[in-house]
Formats: structure tokens, C-alpha cells, sequence
């Protein structure tokens, strides 16, 4: 039995449709991150799990209850938002004490609570300061001393990192990991950056246009996406999604890649999905991550199934800990990820090694995966 | 611009247009200050003389003795009508209708704006609009329709009296007059407090009613606490306006003992026995005016702020 449970969520605003049925669950303990880009309706979802807004149809289970009908405060939840929604006119303490103040939680009470979560926070020196005095990742931190205080069955967080400085969210990033770690709570969270999905997420529901696209871990997600627009969002550098055809003579599998003013590359496929053998002579596209796509010397050593071809390449990108290389395949730009010291120039032909253990194929028709 | 603008004005020799146009400028202003500025100056020196300075002297001279009896005769000595106890009895009876009518109506003002922008209803832009349009009613047509409404209540009073033995305030021409004001006053209490939180964090009210808030515990722990500079913008408002108000003060009030200020001030003037004591009705008008120069005194800079606040994130 799943500690939240999501049965065919529909929520309608007058004619437009924001979500359309939506099925999850999340055992206790996960930690589930909605994601996708805004305006799929992600943060419509974590409203509706939330009671902030109403539902169409469909059942929203916390803990086997169902809380539909319920008011938010009585769905035994926290919810830590965007803009942090700090009362301005409050102490840290009074923030962070308001809810229990609210449910007539007695004072000597309310003191030791505070204590307890400044304590875990470390934002012991800020309890008497107002909001307008704290640091953006102070202001954070208060804002999850107001959800933890509650010590509630579910925690909710609307996109908590956004409004944070690049280093500052990689470090509150680890926190609410430890956070989890250390409490065992059940999170809910929503986010469109999917670095933040991929390390914190316990399941992952990739969302588009009110639809769950995929729901799975995050290893199944990154690896087994089901079509091409999970395949393209999750990942970065994004995913390399190449026109491809399907050739090959009798049994044997062949991915044929275009080149301009070059040969096509032609790579043997020795493991090719079962459906994939409905495509011959069609066109399909490849998929395969930049890692998967490298040369060979650094190529995954366990990996059965490598192909490789001598590949033209426009621009190298050096970053430091990798190199990356543009080279041209389909017509479109592909990005190979390199070992840092690989000795590339731009304009020569290198030799790359295709994983192609990890490349997957997609329907250009439906955009869904061909297993 | 101005390094376009600088080579320009070295050829033209443009030193002198320069301090020419600043004399220009600032002259205009403290001509239009004094402008401004002299009736005031007249009335304060006037209601420092005696009748024979003003009767022989210059209006605009200094009092040559100045003396404080106009005053302590307008507040307490003067004839309103046909009483001559001064006009301290009005000055409260201002006071008493306009703190109830200010604060009744700012109130509502920001209730409705609460309701109007954090808990949205179907029809609520209607409504809004249908307040908005309460702003542009001209005083004069309300009058008579407002007479009849305030008529019934008076009898409703009467017949309450009799029967259960109080009236409720109902035809008392103070508590007449509050209502009147305070309905008057809605629509511009409603439309300062709406521009107001439609820019208000929507998140506070959410994380409020996630904290367990009720409707009334969230306006008055995260709405209210957090609406000072519009809450003082709509009191300096109402309190100018309710105070400064002849019309329906004359209308309802116009006679007896429960007249406001502007009334009592204006019958003052108009009260002939003999010579016109000039020195006393400006003492009377400087008393009459006090309050609301009292209220834009200690509140002023919130004025120009919360009107600021209210124009860019509205």
C-alpha cells in the first residue's frame, strides 16, 4: 500500500484542462520530484495534493486517506514555497510558530519545538530577526524549519531552489538531501531543473502538457526513456536524437547515419530491441547520450556492444573535467563527450566509439520508444 | 544626452542661459508657493489681531500686538446660529462622526480588498467594477435618495424605541452621517486596498491557510500587519474628505445641535450681529482646518509612499 496514492487526477480551469488524469504513487519514506517545463502543470499538482486547489475528479490518498475534500491544514502537510511566503511582519520564531499557534499548541510548547528544529537548521541566532533581515538561503532555512516544525506525513516544496544563486542551490541541494536522509520524511517536490530531479529523487514523474510522460526512478528515467521528450529533458548535455534509417541485409541489423558530402556511417547492431526489426529500411531516430558517445580509448570497457566510425568534427568545447566535440551526423549537430586530455583539433576526422548498448530508438511518428 | 548636450551650450556662450533658466524656473516656484501660501498667511495673521488692527491696518502686515482672545473666543465664546458657546461643541461632533466613518470604512476597504484578490468568486471583476463605478457617483444625486433611505431608518428608530426601547443609534444624525460616509467611502477604501493586494504575495495567504489560518485569522495576522502604508493612505483619505465634507453634513446635519464643523464654521460666518469679526471666523477656520493638517503632519511621508507602492506594483 502506497503512502500517497494519486488515482486519475483531472483538474479543469473553465474549458482548458491542466492535468489529464494523472496516476502516481509514492511509498513512505520516497521522495517523488515532479518535473518538466513550466506551465505542464506540475505546480497545479503539487496545489491539488496540497488543497490549495480543487479537483475535478479523481482521489488524492495520503497515508490510505483520502483527503479530497479536506482543507489543507487538515491534511497533515507542509508545504515550503517558491518565494518562501515568510510573514513579513513575524520573528524567525514567529514564522516558524505560527501553524502550532494556530492549532493551539500551548507556548512552553511551541518554544521547545523551536528550539528542537533551529537546532537541526542551524538558524539558532536568526530566531529573533524578521525576514526581511536573513540572506536568501537563511530565508530557506526558515522556510523549512516552518514545514519540518510540523513534523507532518508529507512534505511538500513548490520549486524551492529557484531563487537561490547557482552555488548556494548545489549546497541547499545537498541539505534537503541530508535532510531526508537523516528524518525519513515523504517529499513531494516540484522543480523544472532536472539536476535537482535526478540526485534527490527517490521516483521521478516527467511531466508535459498535464501528462505524466514517464514515472520511474531516476536510473530508469535517464536510461529507459519512454519517448523523445523525456529522452531530450532529462540529461545534461541533452540526450543526442539522430535521424537515423534502419539497414542491414537478412537477420543482421545496420544503424545507417547521413553525413553531408560523406559517406553514411553504417553501425552494426548485434543487440537491436525486438521492435526495432519492424523499422527496416525506415527511418527511425537513434538516441544516444553524449557519454555513450566517445572516443575509444575512453570508451566503457564493459560494454558489449561498441561500434566504431571515424567521424568529422567542427568544434571541440574543452570544460575541464571533459571534452566535448561537435561532429555533424543526420544533419543535425551531435555531441561526443571525451576524456579531458583527448587529443582532438577541430576539422580532423577522429575515430568515435558508439555504446551502443545504451542507444535506444524512437518512432519519428509517435515519438515513443521502440523496444 | 548630456554630453550631446554640452558641447552646444560652450558654444552659445551658455553659462548665463543657464543660471537665467534656473532664475526663471525658481522664481515661477516661489511665486506659485506665495501664491499658494498667502491665503494661509493672511488667515494666520489675521486671527493674531485685534478688530481695531484689522479695521485700520494692512492685511498682510504682522500683528503689531498679537493676541490669542479671537481664538479662545471661536472655540468657546463665538455665536453659531443663535447659541453662543463657541465652537467646540461642533469640533467634537466632527470628531465623533469622522473616526467612526474612517475607521468603519477603511476597515470594509480592506476586507473587500482581501476578498476581492485572495479569495477570488466568480463575478468578483464585475463587482469590483460596479464599486469602482461607486467612485464617480456625484455627491448631489445621492442627496435626495439618501434623504428617504436615512427618513425610513429615522422611523425604523422611532418604532424600535417604542417597542423595544432603544433605537439603536437609527436617526441620530451623527450615526446618520457616518453611514452615509462610510458608504460613500466604500468604493475608494475597496479600489486603494484591491491595487494593493492584487500585488501581495499570494504564497503568504497559502502558506497561511496550510498553517491552519481561518479567513478572518489570515486578514488579520498576515494581511493587515502587512498593509501599513495603504492602511495609512486610505485614513488620510477618508479623514480629509469626511472631515472636509459641507454638503451632506448640511444636508443631514444642518440644523441643532449635532452639526459638524463645516457647518457650525459656515453659519459662524454668516451669523450677523453687527461687525463682522474677521479675526475670530479666521481663528475659527484655522481650528476647523487643524485636524487634517494634524493628519497629513504625522502621516505625510506614508502618504507619498503607500500612493508610490500601490502605483508601480499595482
Amino acid at each position: 500500500m502506497a503512502f500517497l496514492e494519486i488515482n486519475g487526477l483531472r483538474k479543469r480551469f473553465g474549458q482548458v484542462e491542466i492535468l489529464k488524469g494523472i496516476d502516481l504513487e509514492l511509498e513512505k519514506g520516497g521522495f517523488l520530484v515532479l518535473v518538466g517545463p513550466s506551465g505542464c502543470g506540475k505546480s497545479t499538482l503539487l496545489n491539488t495534493i496540497a488543497g490549495l486547489e480543487t479537483i475535478t475528479s479523481g482521489e488524492i490518498r495520503i497515508d490510505d486517506r483520502a483527503v479530497n475534500d479536506l482543507h489543507p491544514s487538515k491534511r497533515d502537510i507542509a508545504m515550503v514555497f517558491q518565494s518562501y511566503a515568510l510573514y513579513p511582519n513575524m520573528t524567525v520564531a514567529g514564522n516558524i510558530s505560527f501553524g502550532m499557534e494556530m492549532r493551539g499548541v500551548p507556548a512552553d510548547e511551541r518554544q521547545k519545538a523551536i528550539d528542537k528544529v533551529a537546532k537541526v537548521l542551524q538558524i539558532g541566532h536568526l530566531l529573533q530577526r524578521k525576514p526581511s533581515q536573513l540572506s536568501g538561503g537563511q530565508r530557506q532555512r526558515v522556510a523549512m524549519g516552518r514545514a519540518l516544525v510540523r513534523d507532518p506525513k508529507l512534505f511538500l516544496f513548490d520549486e524551492p531552489l529557484s531563487n537561490l544563486d547557482a552555488k548556494l542551490r548545489v549546497d541547499m541541494r545537498i541539505e534537503i538531501k541530508r535532510l531526508h536522509a537523516t528524518t525519513g520524511t515523504t517529499i513531494v517536490y516540484v522543480t523544472h531543473d532536472q539536476i535537482e530531479a535526478m540526485t534527490l529523487a527517490t521516483k521521478i514523474a516527467v511531466m508535459r502538457d498535464g501528462e505524466v510522460q514517464q514515472f520511474g526512478t531516476p536510473a530508469e528515467i535517464y536510461n529507459n526513456p519512454a519517448n523523445v521528450f523525456v529522452a531530450d529533458f532529462m540529461g545534461s548535455p541533452a540526450m543526442n536524437l539522430i535521424p537515423a534509417t534502419i539497414g542491414g541485409d537478412g537477420s543482421g541489423m545496420a544503424v545507417v547515419l547521413d553525413r553531408e558530402a560523406r559517406q553514411p556511417i553504417t553501425l552494426p547492431m548485434t543487440n537491436a530491441p525486438a521492435g526495432l526489426s519492424a523499422f527496416k529500411g525506415k527511418p527511425v531516430i537513434f538516441g544516444v547520450r553524449p557519454e555513450a558517445l566517445t572516443d575509444p580509448e575512453g570508451a566503457e570497457r564493459n560494454a558489449s556492444h561498441i561500434a566504431t566510425a571515424d567521424c568529422h568534427i567542427e568544434v571541440v568545447e574543452p570544460a575541464g573535467s571533459d571534452t566535448f566535440a561537435v561532429t555533424n551526423l543526420g544533419g543535425k549537430g551531435v555531441v561526443a563527450r571525451l576524456r579531458a586530455d583527448a587529443n582532438i583539433q577541430p576539422g580532423t576526422s577522429t575515430p568515435l566509439a558508439f555504446n551502443l548498448t545504451k542507444a535506444v530508438f524512437f518512432d519519428p511518428a509517435t515519438e515513443n520508444r521502440i523496444r | 544626452m548630456s554630453t550631446m548636450a554640452a558641447p552646444v551650450r560652450q558654444v552659445s556662450g551658455g553659462v548665463n542661459v543657464k543660471i537665467v533658466n534656473r532664475v526663471v524656473i525658481y522664481g515661477l516656484l516661489a511665486l506659485f508657493a506665495l501664491f499658494y501660501l498667502m491665503p494661509l498667511f493672511v488667515m494666520l495673521v489675521t486671527s493674531f489681531k485685534t478688530m481695531n488692527e484689522i479695521q485700520n491696518g494692512n492685511m498682510l502686515s504682522l500683528p503689531k500686538a498679537p493676541t490669542f482672545d479671537p481664538w479662545l473666543k471661536a472655540w468657546g465664546e463665538t455665536c453659531v446660529g443663535l447659541t453662543c458657546a463657541g465652537i467646540k461643541g461642533y469640533f467634537w461632533n466632527s470628531i465623533k462622526m469622522v473616526v467612526p466613518a474612517v475607521l468603519i470604512s477603511t476597515m470594509l476597504g480592506a476586507l473587500n480588498g482581501y476578498v476581492l484578490t485572495k479569495w477570488r468568486f466568480r463575478g468578483a471583476t464585475l463587482v469590483f467594477g460596479l464599486m469602482l463605478f461607486a467612485c464617480f457617483i456625484p455627491f448631489q444625486s445621492v442627496l435626495l435618495p439618501m434623504a428617504t433611505i436615512l427618513g425610513s431608518l429615522g422611523r425604523l428608530g422611532v418604532s424600535l424605541q417604542n417597542s423595544v426601547g432603544t433605537s439603536f443609534g437609527l436617526g441620530n444624525p451623527t450615526v446618520n452621517l457616518v453611514f452615509v460616509h462610510v458608504v460613500y467611502g466604500i468604493g475608494f477604501t475597496t479600489l486603494f486596498f484591491r491595487n494593493y493586494y492584487e500585488a501581495f504575495p499570494t504564497e503568504l495567504v497559502k502558506a497561511a491557510q496550510v498553517d491552519g489560518a481561518s479567513f478572518f485569522q489570515i486578514f488579520r495576522r498576515i494581511m493587515l500587519p502587512n498593509s501599513m502604508p495603504i492602511f495609512v493612505v486610505t485614513v488620510i483619505y477618508q479623514f480629509t474628505n469626511i472631515w472636509n465634507d459641507f454638503l451632506f453634513a448640511s444636508a443631514y446635519a444642518g440644523t441643532g445641535d449635532s452639526m459638524p464643523m463645516t457647518v457650525a464654521l459656515n453659519n459662524v460666518v454668516n451669523t450677523s450681529t453687527g461687525v463682522v469679526e474677521y479675526n475670530v471666523n479666521m481663528a475659527a477656520a484655522m481650528i476647523a482646518a487643524l485636524p487634517t493638517l494634524l493628519v497629513y503632519v504625522l502621516a505625510g511621508r506614508y502618504f507619498v509612499r503607500g500612493l508610490m507602492a500601490g502605483a508601480v506594483k499595482g
